[in-house]
């Protein structure tokens, strides 16, 4: 497990592997969006825990089509799928090193971008927190729908309307708890369901992705 | 016996392709699957290491005894020869490659990345990661393609070896592999018949 576990994180940050394209795209948003809404820096600190919150999301579905598809594309998915290890954990471990590589730098360097976005110093810590216990539950629906398309032409596109709907409560409960940080209020419901839909997926989706990852490679 | 199959009947997609299959490869035999293309070999070796379901019949083989090869090599480009084998020998708790390497004449490219390899050198790259599975039965899909003739010649040695030690091989191979302990299955007696009833049965029609 730890094995690949290392390979993946390796992967990734290897040429190509595909590390810097979550941020990139996460720093096209930050710097993009000023522009749009204009020299209004009130409205633009307002916004600025939600933009953040999509900008993440968006990123960390880019990479999600990765987390399978190039190990069914090299034959590699079948050789793991035939080795000693367990669907289900090679499912788990998948969605971890996705979020090693992407959810975990997100978090990292959203109080420089939040900076960008003139969020207020008192938002920076609840924001930060809000990812650091979302974007688990990201990268592990994540895993389950690249593992519905793995094998299927073009799965980008699939994978995408799949995982969307399954992300809107994390984006929900995420993004309330970083504005109720922001604005003062008591978090702490919004990230008990936060941390709850993580939770639940982690405990739960490894399986179900197992189960479809089994049925794909027949 | 290392491996036993009885009355096997396989499908792909639906399809049944091969019916009443039977054969047993004893420890230090390897049999090679003749027959045309599409005719089910790989779905044949894919059934075997558990990747298809069996439609009916019975495999018999020891639990945690079964390596699979197919036509990709899972090589991942951007690593390089010795961290490629090295994530296969962690996977199965085997200690050092080197050996390995040496099999198949790669020790000298250990360092450079797999990417920069001739299509030969990525099977012979495949190939080793048989060696560090410690699986006594291989099965191997075409394992031959890309190779040229020193390296069928090599990879028939590792075989030989493989062999000589107790192990055996299923090899879906349309190339002659010169090896004693060696026994040819046509599987073409066991073509199944696309009769209508099969196909309702399986809820393509």
């Amino acid at each position: 497990m730890i094995a690949l576990l290392m390979r993946d994180i390796r992967l990734a940050f290897r040429a190509g592997g595909g590390f810097g394209l979550a941020l990139a795209f996460f720093l096209i948003v930050v710097v993009l969006v000023p522009f749009a809404v204009g020299a209004q820096s009130a409205l633009l600190a307002k916004v600025a825990s939600g933009v953040l919150w999509i900008g993440a999301l968006l990123a960390c579905l880019l990479s999600l089509d990765r987390i399978f598809a190039l190990d069914y594309e090299d034959g590699s998915l079948d050789l793991l799928a035939t080795a000693p290890l367990p669907l289900e954990g090679l499912t788990a471990i998948k969605a971890l090193a996705h979020w090693l590589t992407t959810g975990l730098p997100l978090v990292l360097v959203t109080p420089v971008f939040a900076v960008m976005l003139n969020l207020p110093a008192e938002g920076f810590l609840p924001l930060a927190v809000s990812l650091l216990l979302g974007t688990p539950a990201l990268s592990t629906i994540g895993a389950f729908g690249a593992a519905l398309t793995v094998g299927v032409r073009r799965g980008g596109l699939l994978l995408g309307l799949l995982v969307l709907p399954l992300y809107v409560p994390t984006l929900i409960f995420g993004a309330e708890m970083a504005r109720r940080g922001l604005e003062g209020q008591d978090y702490t419901t919004p990230a008990l369901l936060v941390a709850g839909i993580s939770c639940g997926t982690i405990a739960l989706l490894p399986f179900a992705a197992a189960a479809v990852l089994r049925a794909n490679l027949r | 016996m290392s491996v036993s199959v009885h009355d096997l009947s396989i499908a792909r997609g639906g399809i049944p392709l091969l019916e009443g299959v039977h054969f047993d490869v004893p420890a230090g035999q390897a049999l090679i699957l003749r027959g045309p293309n599409g005719i089910g070999k790989t779905t044949l070796l894919r059934t075997i290491s558990g990747l298809q379901p069996v439609r009916s019949g019975r495999i018999e083989l020891a639990p945690d005894s079964v390596t699979y090869a197919g036509h990709s090599d899972g090589v991942k480009n951007t690593l390089t020869v010795a961290e490629n084998l090295q994530f296969w020998a962690d996977i199965y708790g085997h200690k050092g490659i080197t050996s390995a390497l040496e099999s198949v004449k790669l020790k000298t490219l250990a360092d450079r990345p797999a990417g920069m390899l001739s299509a030969g050198q990525k099977r012979r790259l495949g190939l080793s990661r048989l060696l560090v599975t410690g699986r006594s039965l291989w099965l191997l899909d075409e394992p031959t393609v890309s190779l040229d003739a020193s390296s069928i010649a090599m990879f028939s040695n590792v075989l030989e070896d493989h062999l000589q030690r107790g192990g055996s091989a299923v090899i879906a191979s349309h190339v002659e592999i010169a090896l004693d302990a060696l026994k040819e299955l046509d599987l073409m007696p066991f073509r199944a018949s696309l009769d209508t009833s099969t196909f309702l049965e399986d809820g393509e029609v």
